[in-house]
């Protein structure tokens, strides 16, 4: 449990995925203008992660490992989330409309959102069973909701503010992440 | 200067993918925090992109249109395993350097975003070449953003240390300095106007969606072909309406004259 606790607190503040692994930087920069569709966005990629993990990691053990295909990895996990991320879609479009109208948007934006990949690459890489998997891709993706919500919390307010012309737009923004991980490096002494 | 050679400097001056473009920023931030590291990564991409780009522009009359996506990212994925085990087996240190980022590859949007815009409408001879200049242009980019964070962060130049450790930023290696190191770049672009997709004024792209990847989140890929056909449709449409327009006002013209006849 307390190993549990420790992969989840992690990856979740420690190796933060955004802003120490650089993975779905896209959507970080892009979906971040708004607390509430960057709150969206970050539902949507906890769905989406920690069904991912879910599906690669049965995929890895049941399927690429006894066959000996373990080098066939990248290919197997890239169809499998755009599949999985079809189907999610088509499922929530039938069953559960609320759902759907909530997170339909922000689907297929995560397909080729590469935190997902990287996610199931480091289970792999790290040798986590099915629960640590799982516990480490709610993690990841909590961290990811987490900081996108910070940073469109600071957009928000930085709209208001004189920002030098040169400075307007992008730089800021990445200057504002910038700050941000470095806060984030506060968090190194909780592990 | 000849089709080839052109293509080469789109790739690396007109369409650079790291300053122009703002192309696959994941990698960019991540594996930048030496020259070497961003000289190795930029190449394992530019051999990724010539030969997607060949097998892609080979293939581009056989694979059906509604599944091209996931066939070009099986191609690019059974590439990006290759180069992975090349690396592994002949520059270990690399590979323990580069880790995680060389199968992330396979969701580079420069990949998929050459195979769309440009392989899959273009015979298979240019559009390696096209590969080559945008892999080129990747590598010059992450290895100079690679030289300007090693010697700040660490004091060296592709491992020999210049600047004695009492000067060392060492934040500039961290994950911070990334983003700071990135923002004083689009900083620097806006200040000279410089071409550039964070201020908008980048070169006009083939891309039907404009190719503004700071703000695209992947899905801009699939829309695009969308979009492509749209307006396609619309400007057929629109050339057919012309054309009846004409012929009616030929014929109005013709009754008009014969009603002068007549008369």
């Amino acid at each position: 449990m307390q190993e549990l606790l420790l992969i989840a607190i992690g990856s979740a503040l420690v190796n933060n995925v955004v802003l120490s692994q650089f993975l779905g930087l896209c959507p970080f920069l892009g979906v971040s203008k708004k607390v509430e569709t960057s709150a969206g966005m970050g539902a949507a990629v906890i769905f989406v992660i920690t069904l991912a993990c879910i599906a690669t990691n049965l995929i890895y053990s049941f399927v690429l490992v006894p066959l000996k295909l373990e080098y066939l990895q990248t290919i197997a996990f890239i169809l499998v989330i755009a599949a999985l991320v079809q189907f999610v879609e088509m499922f929530l479009k039938k069953n559960m409309v609320s759902l759907y109208e909530s997170l339909g948007v922000y689907l297929p934006l995560i397909t080729t959102n590469c935190a997902v990949l990287g996610v199931a690459l480091t289970n792999v890489q790290k040798e986590y069973g099915f629960v640590k998997s799982v516990v480490n891709g709610i993690g990841i993706s909590v961290g990811f909701t987490i900081a996108i919500v910070m940073l469109a919390g600071i957009r928000e307010k930085i709209e208001h503010n004189d920002v030098p012309y040169n400075f307007q737009g992008s730089p800021i923004v990445l200057i504002t992440s910038g700050l941000m991980a470095i806060a984030f490096f506060g968090f190194s002494g909780l592990i | 200067m000849n089709k080839y050679t052109e293509r080469i400097y789109n790739g690396i001056v007109k369409e650079n993918p790291t300053f122009v473009l703002m192309l696959g920023m994941c990698p960019t931030l991540a594996v930048t925090t030496s020259a070497i590291n961003g000289l190795g990564m930029g190449l394992s991409t530019t051999a990724v992109l010539i030969f997607s780009n060949l097998i892609i522009s080979a293939l581009r009359n056989i694979i059906p249109d509604r599944v091209r996506i996931p066939a070009f990212i099986v191609i690019v994925a059974s590439l990006v395993t290759m180069v992975q085990l090349l690396i592994q087996a002949y520059i270990p240190f690399l590979y323990d350097a580069l880790g995680i980022y060389i199968p992330l590859i396979v969701v580079n949007c420069i990949i998929l975003g050459r195979a769309e815009s440009y392989a899959s409408k273009n015979a298979p001879v240019p559009s390696a070449f096209d590969g080559i200049g945008m892999g080129l242009g990747f590598t010059v980019g992450l290895t100079l953003i690679g030289v300007f964070r090693e010697l700040l962060g660490s004091g060296g130049f592709f491992g020999m240390t210049i600047i004695p450790e009492d000067f060392h930023i060492s934040i500039f290696v961290l994950a911070p300095g990334a983003f700071f190191v990135l923002a004083m770049l689009t900083a620097l672009q806006n200040k000279f106007k410089a071409p550039s997709a964070t201020n908008g004024s980048v070169p006009a792209s083939k891309l039907a969606c404009g190719g503004d990847c700071m703000s695209c989140t992947g899905s801009a890929c699939m829309a695009n072909h969308d979009i492509l056909e749209t307006r396609q449709r619309q400007a057929e449409e629109e050339a057919l309406a012309k054309k009846k327009a004409a012929l009616a006002a030929k014929e109005a013209e013709l009754k008009a004259a014969t009603a002068k006849k007549d008369e």
